[in-house]
């Protein structure tokens, strides 16, 4: 397969034809031609963007079963079973291009793939479902709106449906800090205490400062980012700030002010040492992350062993009339 | 008044007695320690697909609780907070089998899903039996319940077959885990005082009235995947 693809790589014609869907700004569907760096770079950045869903589920998941009412234990067990169907969605948009996600998963249990650096944050307090949610969630917006007209098809299409739940998820968040503002001086202490832990950790999950970051220039003139992260970056302060004013909290940058000339939000500096540090792996909880992805997989690999020699045997006779057999027990049962 | 509307004004306006609550706030415990045990397994499943499948049927149980626990504390001016989050374990009513630990050695599948067929298969016979409940809140709560627990039997079901008869080293392991689980199972049929009272009037199901049946489900499924009842 790898030969085919270059040998299609130099074919002047899809090259022709893909510069003229790009230019027409038009989709790119799984069976079109396509660069192969092209094809390379949406796979990483799909399948990195499946792998921050799946690892994403564990700072959340957390809490789960220590959630401060059955409501907000609902809503929470929804969320991140949402977090699951989107890393789903992904990675089958991923797999479109031609890699599977079993090879993919392995490259982010192996350490060769990256996911978003906010997951290496530890999350000791309830109020952090209402930052993760407000900020994390909000950040993630600002992020993938624009790529719901990515000129990849199966990926603008899926973070069309994901951009839908995520916009609920902020809701929540900032409903989660609305209601603990409003409660007890504890309350509000643990909110503010928790937005000045996420403020600016959310603001670096745009990614490396324009001058820094040297893939955007060709993303953007493929049409899969619209926007450069500085943009991206100023979009979410501007959204943020007067949201906050409702909230009641305050934002941990003493150089936040509003810049009449620009007509934006100026912010402080950020600390690029600690976000590198975080991607390199060194964050607060990379490791613990990634070994808990592996052991769920390791601790499950007899489960997926037995699925796979159940559906051989099924697929032979005597299988499929066990089968029937069972769903008409279970079918009895119910009617 | 329309018979929709005339139904919601009793369901709504109607406050149990002391013992219709009691039986309420049992069912509604049952249900809320297996969406807590459930909800341990989001981010540690075999697939992502067993994360989604185990959350979602937490969730719907989460959901049975929650109807359960705010109709038996109207009787007592409780909430479903209230009645979750402030009592301690003498006064929770719920059954072992729903308390357990996802398996003796931690989280274990071929454990947790043999409590799921045992559960699911005792809540679709409960439930369907409940819906026609002389107590018009009660068979509403069970009427939605039903169609939800029929999709988790189908979940259990399922696994137990894959499990059962995947490999040998499944089956050996479900057939320990049905070893640990089995002591468990014959309480959920032992007689209630506060059931067996309201079952005369067709508000409660009498739980001995169940065993049969769902003995009989839950044997069946074991058969068809190879296990025997310890």
């Amino acid at each position: 397969m790898s030969t085919a693809i270059i040998a299609r790589d130099v074919d002047a014609d899809g090259q022709a034809r893909f510069d003229e869907i790009i230019a027409a700004d038009d989709k790119i569907e799984p069976a079109d031609w396509m660069p192969e760096a092209y094809r390379r770079t949406l796979v990483r950045q799909i399948s990195q963007h499946a792998h921050s869903e799946i690892i994403g589920m564990q700072p959340e998941g957390n809490w789960i079963t220590r959630a401060p009412s059955l409501k907000r234990k609902a809503i929470l067990m929804a969320k991140v079973q949402d977090e699951a169907g989107h890393g789903l969605y992904l990675y089958s948009a991923a797999q479109t291009l031609g890699t599977s996600r079993e090879e993919m998963y392995d490259q982010l249990l192996t350490g060769r793939a990256k996911y978003s650096s906010i997951f290496n944050y530890l999350t000791p307090t309830w109020a952090d479902m209402g930052s993760i949610g407000w900020l994390v969630d909000g950040a993630a917006i600002c992020n993938q709106v624009p790529l719901c007209r990515a000129s990849y098809g199966p990926y603008a299409r899926a973070m069309i449906r994901i951009c839908k739940e995520e916009s609920f998820h902020q809701r929540q968040g900032f409903e989660i800090l609305l209601a603990l503002m409003n409660g007890t001086e504890a309350q509000c202490e643990m909110a503010q205490e928790s937005v000045n832990r996420w403020y600016a950790p959310a603001l670096m999950m745009f990614g490396p400062p324009d001058d820094a970051s040297p893939n955007s220039a060709q993303s953007m003139a493929w049409n899969i980012k619209r926007f450069s992260n500085d943009e991206l970056r100023q979009r979410f302060v501007d959204m943020i700030v007067p949201q906050a004013e409702i909230l009641g909290v305050t934002l941990p940058d003493p150089d936040l002010r509003w810049n009449e000339e620009r007509g934006h939000w100026d912010y402080g500096e950020l600390d690029w040492d600690e976000f590198r540090a975080v991607l390199a792996g060194r964050g607060q909880a990379n490791s613990i992350r990634i070994a808990k992805r592996r052991r769920a997989h390791e601790d499950g690999a007899w489960v997926r062993e037995a699925a796979r020699a159940y559906a051989e045997r099924s697929s032979s006779e005597r299988g499929e009339t066990r089968r029937t057999e069972s769903r008409l027990s279970v079918e009895g049962v119910a009617s | 008044m329309a018979p929709a509307a005339a139904e919601a004004s009793v369901a709504t306006a109607a406050v149990p007695t002391d013992a219709v609550a009691r039986y309420a706030l049992g069912l509604g415990d049952d249900a809320l320690m297996l969406a807590q045990r459930l909800g341990e397994w989001i981010s540690n499943a075999p697939e992502l697909e067993e994360d989604v499948a185990l959350g979602n049927i937490g969730l719907d149980l989460l959901g049975h609780a929650r109807a359960l626990l705010t109709y038996a504390g109207s009787a007592w001016g409780r909430n479903e907070d209230d009645l979750a989050y402030f009592r301690d374990e003498p006064e929770f009513r719920s059954r072992w089998l729903f308390e357990l630990p996802n398996g003796a050695g931690g989280l274990d599948f071929a454990f947790t899903i043999l409590r799921q067929l045992v559960a699911s298969l005792y809540f679709g016979a409960l439930y369907r039996r409940l819906a026609a409940s002389t107590d018009p809140q009660l068979a509403a709560i069970a009427a939605k319940a039903v169609k939800e627990v029929a999709y988790h039997a189908e979940h259990a079901t399922l696994w137990t077959l894959r499990l059962g008869l995947g490999t040998d080293e499944s089956h050996r392991r479900m057939t320990g885990a049905l070893a640990d689980l089995w002591p468990f199972v014959g309480e959920l049929f032992d007689a209630d005082p506060a059931a067996d009272a309201l079952a005369a009037d067709g508000v409660a199901v009498a739980p001995e009235t169940l065993r049969d049946e769902v003995l009989a489900a839950v044997e069946a499924v074991l058969e068809d995947a190879g296990l025997a009842v310890p």
